[in-house]
Parts: C-alpha cells; sequence; structure tokens
C-alpha cells in the first residue's frame, strides 16, 4: 500500500554532474496513479540518467525523488521497492538459465511463491519451453523480453523504461503496448524514454522532451503525433 | 535484518550456481593452484630443504591466489549486462550485497582449499591428519579476512579499465597480516607444537576479521553508489 495519496512520483530540482558535465539540469516532474510520461530525447540528452536516478541506483548531485511519498535514497531499500526498472541491459546473468535468473530476481523483491511467479511470468513471455536455457542463448529481442518479465515481478507502482522497444518484434511490442496500458488502469504508473516517440506515442498520457539535460517541454498528450513531433524538433534544433 | 540476510544467501547461492553451471572459474582456480603446488615441489633441492621448511609458505601462497581467482570474478560478473545495478534497484541493503558476497567468495575459496589440500600432503609428502582441525581453524580465519577485504576491492576496482591489474595491486598488501599469521600457525601445527604457541596467533587471525569485516560493510555502500 502507498503511505501517502498525492503524486505517485514527484521529482524536484534533480540534476546530476558527472565532473564537468551536466547530465541533467533541475528536472521537475510530476506523475499522478495511471499516468505514463513519455521522455522523448536524442542520444545524450540525459534520458538514461534520469532513469537511473529516479530508480535510486545513482545519487542526484541535487534535488530529491519521492514514490509514493517515500524518499527514494540508496541507504532506504524500502524506497525502492516499487519500483521498476527495465534499462537497456538485460540484467541477465549469462551462467544462469532463464528460470534461476528470475527466482533470483523475485527472491530478492521478497515475491510470495517466487518459484510459480517466475514460471508464470516465462510463459507469459512465450518462453515457456524454454525456461532451462542461459540467455545467451537468447536473441536480442527475446532477451529484452525477458528482462521486461524480470522488471514486473513484483508488481512495482513505477515503471521506468529506457529504450522498451528495442529488438522486439511487432507482436511482441505489441503485447508490451497491451501490458503497459493493463497497468496502467491498475493506478500503475510508468516512465518511458525514447528517441523513437512514435512508437511510445499511444502510449503516453504525458509526453516531455528533454534536451541536454533540460527539460524543455512537458504537456499533456493531446492532437496528432505529427504535430507534437514538429515542435519537439524544432525544439531540439533551436 | 531477517530480509537482508535472505537476500545475502539469495546473492552468494546465485554466484554459487551461476559457477557451478560454468565451472570456468572453479577450474581456472584449481589448475593454477596445482601448478603453484608443482613449481614450488619441484624446485626445492631436496639435499639442503626439508619439504616441511618449505610447505607452510607453499600451501599459504597456494591459496593466496587461488582466492586472487576467485575474488576477480565476484564483481566481473555483475558487470555483463549491467546486473550490478539490478542489485542497487533491489530493495536491499547495500550490506546484504556485501554480505552475500563475502559468503560466496568464502565457499568458493573454501573448496578450492579443501581440493588442494590433499595434493599439497601428496606433493610435500606431509602428514596432514593430526594438524586436520588446526589447519581448518587457521584456514578459516585466514581466509575469511583476505576475503573479506578483497571483496571490497572486488567492487572498487570492478569499474576501472585494469581491474584485473588493479584488484592484487590493492590487496596484497592487506593480505600479509593475514598470511603471516596464518603461516606462523602452520609451521607449528606442522611441528606438532604445543596449542599454547598458536593461541596468540590466531587470536591474532580473528581480531583481523572482526575488523576488517566491519570495517568493509561500513565502507561498501559509498563503494558501489554513484
Amino acid at each position: 500500500m502507498r503511505p501517502s495519496e498525492g503524486p505517485l512520483l514527484v521529482a524536484a530540482g534533480l540534476s546530476r554532474s558527472f565532473g564537468p558535465l551536466q547530465a541533467l539540469r533541475g528536472v521537475d516532474l510530476s506523475l499522478a496513479e495511471g499516468e505514463t510520461l513519455v521522455v522523448y530525447g536524442p542520444n545524450g540528452a540525459g534520458k538514461s540518467t534520469l532513469l537511473r536516478l529516479l530508480a535510486g541506483i545513482m545519487r542526484p548531485t541535487a534535488g530529491e525523488i519521492r514514490v509514493g511519498g517515500r524518499l527514494v535514497r540508496p541507504g532506504d531499500p524500502a524506497s525502492r521497492r516499487g519500483i521498476g526498472l527495465v534499462s537497456h541491459h538485460s540484467f541477465l546473468y549469462d551462467d544462469l538459465s532463464l528460470l534461476d535468473n528470475l527466482l533470483f530476481a523475485a527472491r530478492l523483491y521478497g515475491v510470495r511463491d517466487a518459484a510459480s511467479v517466475a514460471s508464470r511470468a516465462l510463459e507469459e513471455a512465450g518462453l515457456g519451453a524454454r525456461v532451462h536455457e542461459s540467455p545467451r542463448s537468447l536473441s536480442r529481442g527475446l532477451q529484452q523480453r525477458v528482462s521486461i518479465a524480470r522488471a514486473l515481478l513484483h508488481d512495482p507502482l513505477l515503471l521506468l523504461l529506457d529504450e522498451p522497444f528495442t529488438g522486439l518484434d511487432g507482436a511482441s511490442a505489441g503485447r508490451l503496448r497491451a501490458s503497459l496500458a493493463r497497468r496502467a488502469g491498475e493506478g500503475r504508473a510508468a516512465v518511458l524514454v525514447t528517441h523513437q516517440l512514435a512508437e511510445a506515442w499511444e502510449l503516453a498520457t504525458r509526453v516531455a522532451v528533454l534536451s541536454a539535460g533540460r527539460w524543455v517541454l512537458e504537456e499533456p498528450r493531446a492532437g496528432a503525433y505529427a504535430a507534437f513531433a514538429a515542435r519537439a524538433e524544432a525544439l531540439l534544433h533551436a | 535484518m531477517r530480509d537482508a540476510i535472505v537476500a545475502a544467501f539469495a546473492i552468494a547461492g546465485k554466484d554459487l550456481r551461476a559457477e557451478l553451471r560454468s565451472r570456468t572459474a572453479l577450474v581456472s582456480a584449481l589448475v593454477f593452484a596445482a601448478l603453484i603446488l608443482v613449481v614450488f615441489s619441484f624446485s626445492r633441492d631436496p639435499a639442503r630443504l626439508a619439504p616441511a621448511d618449505l610447505a607452510p609458505s607453499a600451501l599459504w601462497i597456494t591459496f593466496a591466489f587461488a582466492a586472487m581467482t576467485a575474488l576477480n570474478r565476484a564483481f566481473s560478473v555483475e558487470r555483463e549486462h549491467a546486473a550490478l545495478d539490478a542489485l542497487l534497484l533491489a530493495p536491499i541493503p547495500r550490506e546484504s550485497i556485501y554480505l552475500g558476497k563475502l559468503l560466496g567468495n568464502l565457499a568458493f575459496v573454501f573448496a578450492i582449499e579443501a581440493v588442494t589440500l590433499p595434493l599439497f600432503a601428496v606433493f610435500f609428502n606431509a602428514r596432514i591428519g593430526a594438524s586436520l582441525g588446526g589447519l581448518a581453524l587457521t584456514s578459516v580465519l585466514a581466509t575469511t579476512g583476505f576475503v573479506a577485504v578483497g571483496t571490497v576491492f572486488s567492487a572498487m576496482t570492478v569499474r576501472t579499465r585494469f581491474a584485473e591489474l588493479m584488484l592484487p595491486v590493492l590487496l596484497l598488501p592487506f593480505m600479509i597480516p593475514p598470511l603471516i599469521g596464518a603461516v606462523q600457525v602452520t609451521v607449528r601445527l606442522f611441528a606438532d607444537r604445543p596449542l599454547s604457541e598458536v593461541v596468540g596467533w590466531l587470536r591474532l587471525l580473528a581480531v583481523y576479521d572482526v575488523v576488517f569485516v566491519t570495517l568493509s560493510l561500513v565502507v561498501f555502500p559509498s563503494v558501489v553508489d554513484e
């Protein structure tokens, strides 16, 4: 259960530097239950850094993040319990089977009946017949399906997705969209970052543009994709 | 607290399961250990140096370098596919990651030591039966000390370009106290000296363990957090 009502995710004044490089500059964002924020930006805009900060993997240089009203800090494990992350890395161990990979993740999250949850997740990912294989035997797209299943094992309140459609075929991308839409209907929130806005457009309740670490535009999704894309491109090249 | 310990055992179990499946580090550590024993055994002039004079040093050098193999792989497996990020994202204390890695590394090194010891007995014609209990205790105390420090350094160096070079450079100075203690105890055990002669060294090894496991638990979170 959430400890507080109000926005599910609040980030205030979020900044992150790597030496002289400022990867993120004072980002403010707020996300309510059931919302999906799609963040669009070119390579190097700071999208992955934003997700790593929101996930609590990386400390911000300035600013703070609250999920479900609770401050996300590396020293507070419980603050990360409601967060799931689909990274552009698979997070899978090549020397473990797919089932062992998911079982391990389920145990870290204290998922009840971890074995059956992990098996079911692999079935739903269409990999029920390959549970004892190593991730290295899978194509990039199939690995991505396992990564998504892994991130959803503990049914997170907030799902963070970094270019989640990479490698997925049409059917798998459709399944992911359906899953995200279903989760949104259940009050789960998501932040999806991409440089391919078109493929995530229909999922968004709000869209934002990140350029050189700055939050240059954020608004509810309305109107046609083409019109927004044209405005976003104009901002990026301004 | 219970969740933290469960998580630590899950991480140790994962590491051991992965190693049993691949056996890459285990096999290379065992081959390496056997090679060291062979070299020490055949480089000795039997007329000038009795096996018992060289045996304790040879044993502990073998154990120390085999441990280095384990420590080198401890966090390199987390670097592939950025799995360390997944550990940092999980709702577990950073200390659980350290404890899990420490337990996994210890199990791995103890397994290598258990297999290496009979080989050592053959190569050095050592009668280890009578001193087996003392050797086991010394092994637990000394190995825990340098593996505790090595686990932190393994996490510290894994993001560097020359991790496999940096780890021994950082770790070797910290291995010296437990290795000296272990060799001193082993010399006396092989010479059938009374227990009172080794108690002091064993205490020193135990103190080293308590100090460095505690320090490692304290510093580990700042080592892995970006």
